[in-house]
């Protein structure tokens, strides 16, 4: 990472920290016992879990028919957690992936968290269509694998089944990313223990030595495996939008939904990545390396992405009036101003308008704008797939079919119980593994660490320098 | 490539770029360095060290294609030979239906494959234990190492004097 840094930039480690310092600060989260802060929030999480768990049985003991779905309405609260969870692991992948390509050194800070968000997003995701279907214990119907119907395979020309295959692809290659970016932060944490937590580290370090010739390797398979993750990436959310896009449902067959579903995946991604930063650099002291730079770089992603989004809502209403063609019309009339208005005004509210604020650039580096703003995102982005499902099905072609749908408690304890899901693995993750990658921040020590900010801006302006005014020099 | 139970002689150094030039320094001693240890990347060692670049891609480019082929391959086979079906009045062999679960596929295989070779390459797996150097090593330390079982007492007192010149603030030998 020693490409040229501009002087102007802003320092990523602040409090002028030396190689020691990063592995003290850093390692720390884990080597005192846990606060009283994080045995209540586990206990919090392990609850909501365990009422998640609950629910899930509850509906394969009944039956699907616990929750409210309809004959029209077959997508509900399933669907639209599904695709809402996945969307959120998308921010992961994007900062580790895209901005590793793109050389971007702020990824540092975040990246770490941001990727085992993904993972467990994603975790969260893939419990739905398992439990969608109704009869679990035929799920691995998905998979073509020889099974007790003959020689009978799954439908490969459905993208429902390429979505069985890029979850689970994009699951895989999270992990594997991730894990193998962690392997010289365990080997830190191994080197540092004794006793049991030494066993412990040392099996989940592989035996890493900081040989040269293995940092050689680890950078070529970090950046291959950020080449393949960047398309991968945009690849997921293309094929959960083509769920709907290549169905002939108006509001749905459009061929906007891969992009705009993409841009809506990293928008509410960063949103979540914010809320649980901005705590997480709160309550483990981690300030000096998730700094203001950080949180206004997200921002700024957020402004892009969201507006983004809201290019694409005005663009599908224009196209539906622009086409001519009724039933589209209708489809666009009655999600904004059908029985579920108050659902597209949410949406349009949180995802659009509100985050028009970070223009400015006083609330990008406010650290409480951030955090409200970072949850209406998220609340506007499971609006807007609560929109794209349940409006437009609860208007079928037939009037006489026309129904109304509201969750039981039972999905409603199913959502909950994702989130207890979600923050019980971010907690233990927290307790674990460094939050940050110590690796990659004392890589970028000497180029962005305030303490040589100065020292490097005094060296280009040296070089600098020179190289102006020679040419200048040679023409008088 | 470290080999089990080899005798080494290490300096420690403080600083990358102190590291880097005592390297430099090596190369122009004519010392044979053994390996160097550090706690993240240090850009510019690699040719230093002479070592060429990493054929990780190239296994990486083989998976891929195991993968874009098992995939294209296998549905074809199956909807073409196995249990032909037509599914909405489209041709048995449906090529641009293929193509999502051909590219996840490709991903798939070049990643898991890379990623199992890079543990393989380096000796290490869950349940390996590589003996270290130092338990600095891993945090805010630099090491230059040298082969001790292979060099003559002459040669280690040449290592000895070049660490100490070079500025490594502890110069040990270690077993691992």
């Amino acid at each position: 990472m020693s490409a040229v840094v501009s002087p102007i930039r802003e320092p990523l480690i602040t409090g002028s920290k030396s190689y020691h310092d990063i592995t003290e600060d850093i390692c720390a989260p884990s080597e005192r016992t846990p606060s009283l802060t994080w045995v209540i929030a586990f206990i919090a999480a392990v609850s909501f879990l365990a009422f998640g768990v609950f629910s899930i049985l509850w509906t394969i003991w009944f039956g699907i028919g616990t929750w409210n779905l309809n004959r029209t309405i077959g997508w509900g609260w399933d669907i639209t957690n599904f695709v809402w969870w996945v969307g959120i692991g998308h921010a992961g992948t994007l900062i580790s992936a895209i901005l590793l390509i793109f050389r971007q050194k702020w990824r540092t800070g975040v990246n770490r968290a941001a990727e085992a968000m993904t993972i467990f997003a994603v975790i969260c995701a893939a419990l739905f269509p398992g439990i969608h279907v109704g009869r679990m214990w035929v799920v691995f119907f998905f998979f073509p694998v020889p099974n007790t119907r003959g020689p009978l395979w799954v439908n490969f020309n459905s993208p429902l089944l390429w979505d069985l295959f890029a979850i689970s692809t994009y699951f895989t290659v999270s992990l594997l990313f991730w894990y193998t970016g962690l392997v010289p932060d365990f080997a830190t944490l191994r080197d540092r223990a004794s006793g049991l937590r030494k066993k412990f580290y040392n099996l989940l370090s592989f035996g890493w030595t900081g040989s040269a010739k293995h940092w050689q390797r680890f950078e070529s398979l970090s950046l291959i495996l950020a080449g393949l993750a960047t398309p991968l990436v945009l690849s997921v959310h293309t094929i959960v939008s083509f769920d709907f896009a290549t169905s002939v449902i108006p509001g749905w067959h459009t061929t906007i939904f891969p992009p705009y579903f993409v841009a809506g995946a990293i928008f509410s991604g960063f949103a979540m990545v914010q809320t649980l930063m901005l705590i997480t650099r709160k309550v483990l002291k981690l300030e000096d390396y998730i700094t203001m730079a950080h949180i206004e770089s997200m921002n700024k992603v957020i402004l892009l992405t969201g507006t983004m989004v809201g290019v694409a809502y005005l663009t599908e209403l224009f196209i539906a009036w622009y086409s001519g063609y009724v039933y589209e019309q209708f489809a666009f009339l009655n999600r904004a101003f059908g029985i579920y208005w108050w659902a597209y005004f949410a949406m349009m509210t949180c995802n659009v308008l509100s985050p028009q604020i970070f223009w400015f650039k006083k609330m990008r580096r406010s650290i409480f704008v951030t955090f409200v703003m970072s949850i209406f995102v998220n609340i506007g982005m499971w609006f807007e797939r609560f929109v794209i499902i349940a409006t437009t099905l609860a208007r079928d072609y037939l009037p006489s079919s026309w129904s109304y749908y509201t969750p039981t408690w039972v999905e409603i304890g199913i959502y909950l119980g994702t989130f207890g899901i979600f923050f019980t693995c971010y907690l233990l993750f927290t307790r674990i593994a460094p939050v940050v990658a110590i690796a990659e921040v004392k890589s970028i020590l000497k180029s962005s660490g305030d303490q040589y900010v100065k020292r490097n801006s005094e060296h280009y302006k040296e070089v600098l320098g020179k190289e102006v005014h020679k040419p200048v020099e040679e023409h008088s | 490539m470290a080999k089990k139970n080899q005798n080494l002689l290490f300096g420690l150094y403080d600083d990358e770029e102190v590291l880097l030039k005592a390297v430099k320094e090596a190369n122009t001693d004519h010392l044979d360095i053994h390996d160097v240890f550090s706690p993240f990347p240090v850009h510019g060692l690699d040719p230093l060290l002479g070592l060429s670049e990493s054929r990780l891609h190239i296994a990486g480019f083989f998976y891929g294609a195991i993968g874009t082929l098992t995939a294209f391959l296998g549905m074809t086979w199956i909807f073409t030979k196995d249990w032909p079906m037509i599914i909405g009045g489209k041709p048995y062999w449906s090529v641009p239906a293929f193509i999502p679960i051909t590219f996840e596929l490709t991903v798939l295989f070049a990643s898991i494959g890379m990623v199992v070779t890079f543990y393989a390459i380096n000796g290490m797996g869950p349940g390996v234990t590589n003996e270290v150097l130092h338990n600095r090593l891993t945090d805010d330390k630099f090491a230059i190492a040298f082969d001790a079982d292979h060099s003559t007492e002459e040669d280690l007192k040449k290592y000895k004097a070049f660490l100490e010149r070079s500025g490594a603030s502890e110069i040990q030998t270690k077993e691992i």
